[in-house]
C-alpha cells in the first residue's frame, strides 16, 4: 500500500526524519507513535504530499508520489486542526470538497451518523470545536478511499462520537482498508490499531504488534510499555 | 428726396473721375494687375477677375482701391516681392497671392506697406509666402479678415505673418495666421489694436512685441505656437480675453513676459500650457479675472519682478501653481481660487479661513534638478511640501494669498 | 486552479471585508463627487488615494487571506490538486474580489454622475486599469511574503514593510540620488528607477494624463520620446505586466517547494 524508502527530512537544523524506512501493507489499522517532535505528522504529510521531503522515495498504490498528484484520489485525509473558510456554510463546504474530488461520496450517511443535520446551513465560523472535527470526520470519511489517514482523530469529541468513530473505523477496516492514526490517547490506539510504529529522534524505533511490544519491553500493560521504551531511551 | 440725393452724388463723382473702375482679366483689354494700376487715376477700382496672374514687384504709388473677383490668384513665382504699397489710402480686398520669394538677405513680403497710411488689406488669402504682410513707417492702417497660412520649417529661413515695424495706429483684426515664425510681430509699434485673430502653430510666437507700447489685443486664440505670445521690452500693454492652449515644449510659454512695465492682463484663459505666464523682469501688472487650468506651471517668476498683482484668477489643476526663482518677494496675491487649496471656510463668507501657500517647496526642488519632475504627486513629495507649508526655509515667507477663494470665482 | 479560484473568490464576495473596502470607495468618490461636483477634480483626488491606498490594502488584504485560509489550504493540499494551482487560485481570487470593489465602488458613483457622457472617461478608465493592476501586484507580492514566513506577524510587519518602502522610502531615495548626481545625465536613470517600482509606474502613467504639459518643459531627449510619445504608455503597460508576472511566478516556484 504504502512504502517509504530512507526517508530523509531537516527543518533548517532540525532533523525530524532520520532514514525512514516503511512498508505498510494493505488492511488494518496501522497507528504512529512517539512523543512529541518524533516526526510523526512530518511523516504523515510526507506521505500526503504537504511535506516536500529531502532524500528517500514515497510510492503509494505504486505511484511515485513525486510524480503526481493524482495519487491523492486514493487517500481520505483528517487533518489535526479542522479549522475551514469561515464564510462558507457546511453544506457549502461539503459540495466543494466533493466538487474538487470530482468522486462518489456517501455524506448523507455520515452527516446523520454524527448528527449533524441542524448545522448543514450555519456558516462554518459559527461552529463549536467539536462540531467542525465532526464535519471534519465527514469529510475525510465520505470517498470511501483505500487509504484513509487520521491525524488525531479524537480531538474535541464528545463520548457518543468516539463510538461512534471508533465504530465507522472498524467498518471500514472491515472493507478491507488501509487506516493510518496517530493519536495520544494510548487507550484508543491499544483498542484500536493492529500494528504499531513508534518513531524517535526520527527513526522508527519498534514496528510491531501492540502484544509484541508488550513481550520486548516485558511490560503487560501498553501505556507502561510505551513509556518503558521512552524510559531506556534516555536512561 | 433721396433719389435726388444719390443723382447728385453721382453727378459728382464723375466730374471729378474717382470712382471709374478698370477691369483686369485674361480676355479683357487690361491683363495684368501691375498695366492696371499704371493706367489707373488715383481713387480709381481696379476689379480684378478671377484668373492666374504671374507678377511680382507690384508698385501701387497711388491711392487705389484693388478688389478679387473670386480669389484672383497672384503668383509671384518666388521672385522676390509680390506688391508693394507706396501710397496712402490704399485697398487691397480678396486677392489670393503665393509663391513670395525667399531671401536671407531682403524681408521679401506678399504685400508691404511702405510709410503710407489710411490702408486697408482685407480678405486676402496668402499662401507659399516668406513674410506675409509687412507693414513698414506705416499707420492708421487697416488689417482685416486675412488668411495667412506658411509652411515655415526652420526659424532661421522663414518669415513672419504679420509684421509692424514703426507702424502705429494698426487695427489688426480677424485675422488666421498658421505656419510661420511669429504670427503677429510688432516691433516699434504703437497704439495698436489687435483683436479676434487666431494665430497658431508658428514656430516662433503667435503674437510677439518688442519696443511696442501702449497696444492691445483682445479676444484672439494662440494654440500650439513655439510659444503663445511674447511680450518683451514694452510698456502699457494690454492683453484682454485671450485664449492660450497647448503651446508645449521646453522653452515653450503660454505668455512670456520679459522687461515689461504697466501691463493688464485680464480675462485670460491660460490651457495645457507647459508654462502660462513666464515673467522675467517684469514690474507693475494686473493680472485679474484670469483661468489657469492644467498648465505644467501656471506662473513662472525668474528674476527681478516687482509689484504685480494677482487678484481673482482661477488656478485650476495645474501642476504647480506658480515657481520662484528667488526667495524675495515683492509680489501679491489676492483673493485667487486655488483648486488645490486644503483649508477650509467655517463662517461661511466665501473666503478661506487659512492663507494659502501656492508655492512648494518640490517646484524649488525642480528647479534644481529637472529630472525630480517624475516624482511629481508621488507620496514622499506630498509629505516634503506639507513641511515646507508648516514652515518655509527655502521658498518666500511672504508668499501666500491670504484670502483665497473657495468656489471657483466667476465674472 | 478554476474550481479554487470560485471558491475563494465567493468566500471574499461574502466576507463583511469586501464590503467595507466596497463600500469605503463608494463613500469615498461619493464624497468626492458631492464636494465639488466635478469629474475632473474628483479623479486627480482619486488617482493620488488610489496609487497610495491600492497597494495598502492589496498588500494588507492579501497577507491576511493568505494567513486565515492556512488551515483550509491545508485541506485542499490533502485533495488530489496540484499546489500551484491552490495557491493561484487563491491569490486570484483575492485579487479578483478587491479588483472588482474598486471598479464597482468607484464606477457606480462616477457612473451617476454622469461619466459616460464626459469626455474625461479615459482618465477614468485609466485610473481603473491602474488600481487593478496595483491590486494584482500588491497581493501577489503579499502572498508570496506569506509563503516566505511562517510567522504571521513577520509575514504582516513584511508586507507593509514593503508598501512603506514603495509608497514613500523608495522615492525619498530615489529624489536624494537625483539630487546628489544631478551634475550627471539623469533622465535615462530615472526612467529606470521608476521601472523598478510599481507605485511609480502607476503614477507615471497617471501622470501621462494629468502633467503631460510640465512633462515636456524638460529637455532631456529620452524623457521627450518617452512622455511625448505612446512609448510611454506601452513601456509602463508592459512594466507593470511584468511586474504582475513575477511575483506570480514566486507564488507558483514557492509554492512547490513549502511545506506545510
Amino acid at each position: 500500500m504504502v512504502t517509504i524508502q530512507n526517508l530523509h527530512k531537516a527543518f533548517g537544523h532540525n532533523q525530524v526524519l532520520n532514514g525512514v524506512d516503511l512498508d505498510i501493507k494493505e488492511g488494518g489499522i496501522f497507528a504512529v507513535l512517539g512523543p512529541n517532535g518524533s516526526g510523526k505528522t512530518t511523516l504523515i504529510k510526507s506521505i500526503l504530499g504537504m511535506v516536500i521531503f529531502d532524500k528517500g522515495s514515497i510510492e503509494v498504490l505504486g505511484n511515485n508520489i513525486k510524480k503526481n498528484a493524482d495519487y491523492r484520489r486514493q487517500i481520505d485525509y483528517l487533518p489535526q486542526i479542522a479549522n475551514f473558510p469561515s464564510n462558507l456554510k457546511v453544506k457549502e463546504l461539503v459540495k466543494m470538497i466533493k466538487d474538487l474530488r470530482g468522486k462518489a461520496s456517501e455524506e448523507e450517511k455520515l452527516i446523520k451518523l454524527f448528527g449533524l443535520q441542524p448545522f448543514m446551513d450555519k456558516k462554518l465560523g459559527n461552529l463549536s470545536g467539536g462540531t467542525k472535527q465532526k464535519v471534519n470526520i465527514v469529510l475525510a470519511f465520505m470517498f470511501n478511499s483505500a487509504l484513509i489517514i487520521l491525524d488525531e482523530p479524537t480531538t474535541g469529541l464528545d463520548p457518543v462520537s468516539l463510538i461512534r468513530l471508533k465504530a465507522l473505523i472498524q467498518e471500514e477496516k472491515k472493507k478491507g482498508k488501509t487506516i493510518l492514526i496517530t493519536s495520544h490517547i494510548m487507550s484508543f490506539v491499544e483498542e484500536m490499531a493492529d500494528e504499531i510504529v513508534f518513531l524517535l529522534e526520527g527513526t522508527i524505533y519498534f514496528k510491531g504488534s501492540i502484544q509484541e511490544l508488550k513481550d520486548t519491553t516485558e511490560q503487560t500493560d501498553f501505556e507502561h510499555a510505551i513509556a518503558s521504551i521512552l524510559n531506556q531511551n534516555h536512561a | 428726396m433721396r433719389a435726388k440725393l444719390v443723382l447728385w452724388v453721382l453727378i459728382f463723382m464723375t466730374y471729378s473721375g474717382i470712382s471709374q473702375t478698370i477691369e483686369v482679366c485674361s480676355t479683357c483689354r487690361i491683363t495684368s494687375l501691375s498695366q492696371g494700376i499704371a493706367m489707373a487715376n488715383p481713387k480709381d477700382t481696379i476689379v480684378v477677375k478671377k484668373g492666374t496672374y504671374l507678377e511680382h514687384n507690384i508698385k501701387i504709388d497711388k491711392p487705389l482701391v484693388i478688389v478679387g473677383n473670386d480669389y484672383p490668384v497672384i503668383d509671384g513665382q518666388f521672385k522676390g516681392e509680390v506688391m508693394t504699397i507706396i501710397s496712402d489710402g490704399v485697398t487691397i480686398d480678396g486677392l489670393f497671392i503665393i509663391n513670395v520669394g525667399t531671401s536671407y538677405t531682403e524681408d521679401y513680403a506678399a504685400i508691404r506697406v511702405k510709410k503710407s497710411k489710411n490702408f486697408v488689406i482685407q480678405n486676402v488669402v496668402l499662401e507659399k509666402l516668406f513674410f506675409g504682410i509687412y507693414l513698414e513707417k506705416s499707420s492708421y492702417g487697416k488689417v482685416y479678415h486675412n488668411k495667412i497660412v506658411g509652411d515655415a520649417k526652420e526659424e532661421y529661413n522663414s518669415g513672419n505673418g504679420i509684421q509692424l515695424w514703426y507702424s502705429n495706429h494698426i487695427e489688426i483684426e480677424h485675422n488666421y495666421v498658421v505656419h510661420v515664425r511669429d504670427g503677429i510681430y510688432l516691433e516699434f509699434s504703437d497704439d495698436c489694436l489687435i483683436k479676434n485673430n487666431v494665430s497658431s502653430m508658428n514656430l516662433r510666437y503667435g503674437l510677439h512685441f518688442m519696443f511696442s507700447n501702449n497696444d492691445i489685443y483682445k479676444n484672439n486664440t494662440f494654440e500650439n505656437n513655439g510659444a503663445g505670445v511674447a511680450v518683451m521690452f514694452s510698456k502699457k500693454i494690454k492683453m484682454l480675453n485671450n485664449i492660450f492652449r497647448e503651446n508645449w515644449g521646453t522653452a515653450s510659454y503660454g505668455l512670456l513676459l520679459k522687461e515689461i512695465n504697466d501691463a493688464e492682463i485680464i480675462g485670460n484663459t491660460f490651457e495645457e500650457n507647459t508654462i502660462g505666464i513666464n515673467i522675467e523682469g517684469s514690474n507693475r501688472i494686473v493680472y485679474k479675472h484670469n483661468n489657469f487650468i492644467k498648465n505644467g506651471w501656471a506662473i513662472k517668476v525668474r528674476g527681478a519682478t516687482y509689484s504685480n498683482h494677482f487678484i481673482e484668477n482661477n488656478f485650476l489643476y495645474n501642476s504647480f501653481d506658480l515657481a520662484y526663482n528667488s526667495k524675495v518677494n515683492d509680489n501679491s496675491f489676492d483673493m485667487n481660487f486655488w483648486s488645490n487649496y486644503t483649508g477650509y471656510d467655517l463662517n461661511k463668507d466665501g473666503i478661506g479661513d487659512v492663507p494659502h501657500r501656492p508655492i512648494k517647496l518640490f517646484s524649488y526642488i525642480v528647479n534644481k534638478t529637472p529630472e525630480t519632475i517624475i516624482l511629481l504627486r508621488s507620496l514622499f513629495i506630498d509629505v516634503i511640501d506639507f513641511s515646507e507649508k508648516v514652515s518655509p526655509v527655502f521658498t518666500p515667507d511672504n508668499l501666500v494669498d491670504k484670502k483665497p477663494i473657495i468656489k471657483r470665482i466667476a465674472w | 486552479m478554476l474550481k479554487i479560484l470560485k471558491y475563494s473568490f465567493f468566500d471574499l464576495m461574502r466576507s463583511r471585508w469586501s464590503y467595507v473596502y466596497f463600500s469605503f470607495y463608494l463613500l469615498l468618490s461619493f464624497v468626492l463627487l458631492f464636494l465639488n461636483n466635478d469629474l475632473s477634480k474628483a479623479i486627480i483626488t482619486l488617482m493620488n488615494v488610489i496609487i497610495v491606498l491600492v497597494p495598502l490594502i492589496g498588500s494588507i488584504f492579501g497577507i491576511m487571506y493568505y494567513y486565515n485560509s492556512r488551515e483550509f489550504t491545508e485541506l485542499l493540499l490533502a485533495q488530489p490538486l496540484k499546489r500551484s494551482s491552490i495557491f493561484l487560485g487563491q491569490y486570484l481570487g483575492v485579487a479578483l474580489s478587491l479588483s472588482m470593489s474598486l471598479v464597482l465602488g468607484l464606477g457606480i458613483p462616477f457612473g451617476f454622475y454622469g461619466l459616460f457622457k464626459s469626455n474625461i472617461i479615459w482618465d477614468f478608465a485609466l485610473l481603473l486599469i491602474t488600481g487593478t493592476f496595483l491590486t494584482l501586484i500588491f497581493s501577489a507580492l503579499a502572498f508570496s511574503m506569506g509563503l516566505n514566513n511562517e510567522n504571521k506577524i513577520k509575514g504582516f510587519g513584511y508586507a507593509i514593510l514593503l508598501w512603506l518602502f514603495m509608497a514613500i522610502i523608495y522615492d525619498g531615495v530615489f529624489l536624494m540620488s537625483l539630487i546628489m548626481f544631478e551634475d550627471y545625465p539623469l533622465d535615462k536613470l530615472s526612467l529606470v528607477g521608476i521601472m523598478l517600482n510599481p507605485i511609480d509606474l502607476s503614477r507615471t502613467l497617471i501622470l501621462l494624463t494629468l502633467d503631460i504639459s510640465a512633462l515636456l518643459g524638460y529637455t532631456g531627449a529620452v524623457f521627450k520620446q518617452f512622455f511625448g510619445t505612446n512609448l510611454g504608455l506601452l513601456i509602463s503597460f508592459a512594466m507593470l505586466s511584468v511586474w504582475v508576472v513575477v511575483p506570480i511566478w514566486r507564488i507558483t516556484y514557492k509554492s512547490k517547494k513549502k511545506d506545510f
